[in-house]
């Protein structure tokens, strides 16, 4: 793959600088370009070891449709256990994405212009990573169109008043939105890659391209196109979790029954995409050497996000106990205390030091730019996101009304096999894409660089 | 009268530009440009003033009203079809259906908004322009202008003085 002209010249680490000081257009084309050369050992061994464990999580699965939801460990109380944790902790995932290439574009921030890209690709597989659970979680999955309003001659329909038929307009809409969001933003990017290719790799992404050519009129439409959706999506990003808090919220279980929980869940969402971010971006960047693009500057802000965000969710937890403190409800003060030192106590600790206490670090300047430390600190909280799910759904039915009601829930082999499955399936999207797509958007990145004048002040 | 179209290739933004305004300024009015990235400058020097309206944001206000009327229409009405009070509420309880609709506002909202987008950018198209140059997806910019042939060789000047490094028909 040739880059369309321009130097030969290796993109450099520019310390701490932001976008911008160096790169020339056709040094973006030809830095994006190069990630899509052909990989080499290494990533094919990655994505070896990945599939294999995809295939350990499907083959879970069919042992699970074939034997039956026993084997998922399901029994009463716990009907809802690891598969609604993982279920939730995906959509989280899928916040960040459309907070950055959304919410951000709209505030016209412009450092999110190097990492949107990937992030969004981010949310679109979280997302569909996601969407498997209810299916896996419902058991007999061949029924799950009956979630779908469609006509049917006894008029029976959808009970528009369950939390459950919202989320599943609110999760579909979100996916839909956030892929044409995500493949418009891609079309003027795919039309440089079909300009910078030939033979069939150019004839297919000029199917793709569908005729982008940066006219002055395509532009123009786009330019507005792009502000609209970024309006739509942004109370969507707001209302997809506030909509699955409420999957919680509306039952009566104790610990579960608060509107706190719309603004908690979004909050952590947030909290968790944007360390995903940064275990995906923090090793694309070295792979790919973005150094040029992906700066400190970066890392600095996603840490500062990631801070500001979880003491939010410190702030949450606290309204949490004082509220069932204050309720002056027995019930509700039971369960809460069953979360500190009932059974499932070490996890409601991992997921306090995860949240609370690991990401204070980033207080301190220097860690916010210090890879290993960042690296970290994002996979503790990503485990702390997960089992602040696990506190809420599991222990909050293992302690319901009535003490014979009371219960333990154990995972087994196959629910564990199919939610560690699941980040394999997620891997494997995002590490397909980055090579057959720009993760880095070439408009946007060039948007943000100086552009070439010869009269003026030539940078 | 045989009409001749002249592209000029530009590898600066402002020497396109002052093309652009002096095409203009000649009364030329068929203009097109190509670009890797949209550009402010283009757009003032094509309009010559403030920036036109997209019709876009049409198709979006249609299409989020009709996702917020379907919305109720779609749940209300099934709701009256199968009329049956559960927990002692209305058959008809707008607060969740106000979810419902509030999803399918932002649906066929951006559904329309893409839809919009295809009709007024006219795409998906199969065929790219003739003077189209691979080189506008990465760091040049091409200035398009369709004037009469008497005035082809005018307008070749024009753009090769403005800074055009390549003038082609």
């Amino acid at each position: 793959m040739s880059a369309p002209s321009g130097t030969e010249r290796p993109a450099r680490p520019i310390a701490g600088g932001a976008v911008g000081a160096s790169p020339t257009f056709a040094d973006v084309n030809r830095d994006v370009l190069r990630t899509l050369d052909f990989p080499g050992s290494a990533y094919f061994g990655w994505m070896s070891l990945i599939a294999l464990i995809l295939a350990t999580g499907i083959g879970c699965w069919v042992l699970q449709v074939y034997f039956g939801m026993g084997m998922a460990g399901k029994r009463n109380p716990q009907m809802w256990a690891m598969y609604i944790t993982t279920f939730v902790f995906w959509i989280g995932i899928g916040h960040a994405g459309t907070l950055i290439s959304a919410i951000l574009y709209l505030f016209r921030a412009k450092w999110r212009t190097s990492i949107y890209r990937g992030s969004e690709a981010m949310t679109i597989f979280a997302v569909m990573t996601a969407g498997l659970f209810p299916v896996i979680h419902a058991g007999r999955m061949w029924y799950a169109y009956w979630l779908i309003p469609y006509p049917s001659e006894r008029f029976l329909w959808p009970n528009f008043r369950s939390p459950l038929v919202w989320d599943v307009f609110a999760i579909s809409t979100y996916l839909t939105i956030s892929m044409v969001f995500f493949i418009v933003g891609l079309v003027p990017d795919i039309a440089a890659l079909r300009d910078a290719n030939t033979g069939w790799k150019r004839f297919i992404y000029g199917l793709l391209a569908m005729g982008w050519q940066g006219s002055d009129r395509q532009w123009r439409h786009y330019r507005r196109a792009y502000g609209l959706f970024a309006a739509l999506a942004t109370p969507l990003v707001v209302s997809v979790h506030s909509v699955v808090s409420w999957d919680f919220a509306m039952a009566l279980v104790p610990g579960w029954h608060s509107t706190l929980f719309a603004p908690f869940f979004v909050d952590g969402a947030i909290f968790s995409g944007f360390a995903m971010v940064l275990v995906l971006l923090i090793p694309m960047r070295r792979y790919f050497n973005l150094y040029a693009y992906i700066t400190d500057r970066h890392l600095d802000n996603m840490a500062k996000l990631i801070l500001v965000t979880g003491l939010v969710l410190t702030y949450f937890y606290a309204c949490e106990g004082f509220t069932s403190w204050y309720s002056g409800e027995p019930i509700e003060r039971a369960s809460y205390l069953f979360k500190w030192v009932g059974a499932y106590a070490p996890w409601w600790w991992l997921q306090l030091f995860c949240n609370s206490v690991a990401p204070l670090v980033f207080f301190w300047r220097p860690a916010r730019t210090h890879v290993p430390t960042l690296y970290v600190v994002s996979i503790l909280v990503l485990i702390g996101m997960w089992f602040e799910r696990f506190n809420i759904i599991v222990p909050g039915l293992a302690h319901g009304f009535y003490p014979y009601t009371f219960g333990t829930y154990i995972p087994t082999l196959v629910d564990s096999g199919i939610v560690i499955g699941s980040f394999a399936w997620f891997l494997i999207l995002f590490m397909g894409f980055i090579k057959v797509m720009p993760s880095m958007s070439i408009v946007e990145v060039k948007e943000t660089i100086p552009h070439p004048v010869r009269d003026g002040h030539a940078h | 009268m045989a009409a001749s179209t002249i592209l000029g290739v530009f590898a600066h933004v402002d020497t396109a530009t002052r093309a652009i305004r002096e095409l203009r300024a000649r009364s030329m009015r068929s203009i097109a440009t190509y670009s890797p990235v949209p550009l402010d400058e283009f757009e003032e020097a094509l309009t010559g003033h403030g920036l036109p309206r997209s019709p876009v944001r049409l198709f979006t206000l249609v299409g989020a009203v009709t996702g917020t009327a379907s919305g109720f229409a779609l749940t209300i009405w099934t709701a009256l079809k199968w009329n049956l009070i559960t927990g002692g509420k209305p058959v008809v309880s707008i607060p969740p259906f106000v979810i419902i609709a509030f999803e399918l506002t932002i649906l066929l909202g951006g559904l329309c908004t893409l839809l919009g987008l295809f009709v007024t950018a006219r795409l998906p198209s199969l065929r790219l322009s003739p003077r189209y140059d691979p080189r506008f997806s990465a760091d040049r910019f091409g200035v398009e202008v369709t004037c009469e042939a008497a005035e082809r060789r005018a307008v070749e000047d024009l753009l090769r003085d403005a800074g055009a490094e390549e003038v082609r028909g």
